[in-house]
């Protein structure tokens, strides 16, 4: 099909880079693809369809790598957001062979090769075009539950202490960087667009363990809501989505605790 | 594949999913058995007839199946509680979930000869 596969099927001789132990190898990626554009001859809607695209990989690239190769390379209309491709921006979670991950973050040779290599938008959010989701739900919901410091009184003059103690408390939640992962990939979310998501209960547990804030009634309130915390099942999609690592189910069950027993 | 792949979740996922199921059928059997026994009340020898039914093989197979229902859906419901309540439950929710089906594994292994050994006999002759 296209010059890179066949370059590859005569086999570009690793020979030719010795230095480098890193053979590459030749990648299936087949991502599911929306083109609003695409409206049938009657105006039939645009539906969404598989795509096969063969890169070359160095086994230790990411996956983000080989996708911007098939933009640049094979196809400029796919469509995908990233930014700081480093894990720290949040911007390109997407469904991975049936899991939420950043691209940026999963490694060639952490997945099975062998077979070609799926690439979904994440689920429960409007898909836009391609991978692209409309993200509005997800951070309206992260507003709702006042992501700041709220204090009464005389702002200091100085900083506000804390000790290392009271900081550790909530060490876990300050990692999040908004990446959606957690969120689409929890079965209540799929089901239930109104429920606030791992994401913002992440958020609101930040600050409502954090000795320095006085807004935790209000928080705690909030996500005792019918769409709040109650609604998760504690299934640990969210957990094993992280990209941070955050035990996110462990942060919800602890909200739960601080609304039975009103105690932070 | 024309639609989206099913998502790939992992214990937590999948024993959620068994958890309704089984609560789901564990509930339609207690509705079921609740007018077997009204029966008694309406007519005996009704209610005597129906329970003749229940000595088919089938039915022990279903019974069996009962059980595996039921003990799946009491021992996840133990680590539930356990992930609810105890702090370090959620951490600890993968080891507990392989502790269930292992204690689901030996109860049901006991619970094959006192269900099962009549309808074994009935099909294979004693
Ligand atoms: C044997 C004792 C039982 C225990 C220890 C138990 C425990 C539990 C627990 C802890 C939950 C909450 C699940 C969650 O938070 O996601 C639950 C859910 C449920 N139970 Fe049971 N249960 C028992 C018996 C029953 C019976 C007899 C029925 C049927 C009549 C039943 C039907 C259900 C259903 C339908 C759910 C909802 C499942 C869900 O929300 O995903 N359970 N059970
Ligand atoms: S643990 Fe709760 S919030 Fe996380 S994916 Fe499961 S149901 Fe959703
Ligand atoms: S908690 Fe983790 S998965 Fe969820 S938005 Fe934050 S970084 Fe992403
Ligand atoms: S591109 Fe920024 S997190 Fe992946």
């Amino acid at each position: 099909m296209t010059a890179v596969i066949e370059e590859a099927a005569s086999g570009p001789a690793p020979a030719q880079k010795p230095a480098r132990d890193h053979t590459p190898i030749v990648i299936t990626l087949r991502i599911r693809r929306f083109l609003p554009d695409l409206v049938g001859p009657n105006g039939e809607p645009p539906v969404p369809f598989w795509q096969d695209f063969q890169v070359e990989a160095d086994p230790t690239e990411r996956i983000l790598t080989a996708m911007l190769k098939v933009k640049g390379e094979q196809d400029g209309s796919l469509t995908f957001r990233r930014s700081c491709a480093h894990g720290i921006c949040g911007s390109d979670a997407m469904r991975i062979n049936g899991r939420n991950r950043l691209a940026c973050k999963t490694l060639v040779k952490d997945l099975d090769v062998t077979k070609p290599i799926t690439i979904e938008a994440i689920k429960g959010l409007e898909v836009e075009k391609d991978l692209v989701v409309d993200m509005d739900p997800f951070f309206q919901s992260f507003k709702d539950v006042m992501p700041f410091l709220i204090t009464s009184g005389n702002e200091p003059t100085r900083e506000r202490l804390q000790s290392p103690e009271d900081r550790e408390r909530f060490d876990d939640t300050t990692k999040c960087i908004l990446c959606a992962c957690c969120t689409t990939s929890c079965p209540v979310f799929w089901t239930d667009g109104q429920y606030f998501g791992p994401a913002a209960i992440v958020n609101a547990h930040r600050f409502i363990f954090d000795s320095r804030d006085e807004g935790a009634e209000q928080r705690l309130e909030i996500l005792n809501e019918k769409e709040g915390v109650w609604r998760c099942r504690t299934t640990f999609n969210c957990t094993d989505a992280c990209p941070r690592g955050i035990e996110v189910t462990k942060a919800i069950q602890e909200v739960k605790r601080a609304l039975i027993f009103r105690r932070v | 594949m024309p639609a989206g792949t099913l998502y790939r979740g992992r214990e937590g996922m999948w024993s959620w999913v068994a958890h309704r199921v089984t609560g789901v059928l564990i509930f339609f059997f207690l509705f079921a058995h609740v007018i077997d026994t009204a029966l008694v009340r309406v007519s005996p020898e009704a209610y005597d007839e129906t329970i003749e039914i229940y000595k088919n093989p089938i039915v022990s197979v279903m019974e069996y199946g009962l059980v595996a229902a039921i003990l799946f859906h009491a021992l996840n419901g133990l680590r539930i509680v356990a992930v609810d309540f105890w702090e370090k439950g959620p951490r600890y929710q993968k080891q507990m979930f392989w502790i269930v089906m292992g204690i689901w594994v030996v109860l049901m292994a006991g619970a094959a000869y006192p269900i099962l050994n009549h309808a074994f006999r009935e099909v294979f002759g004693s």
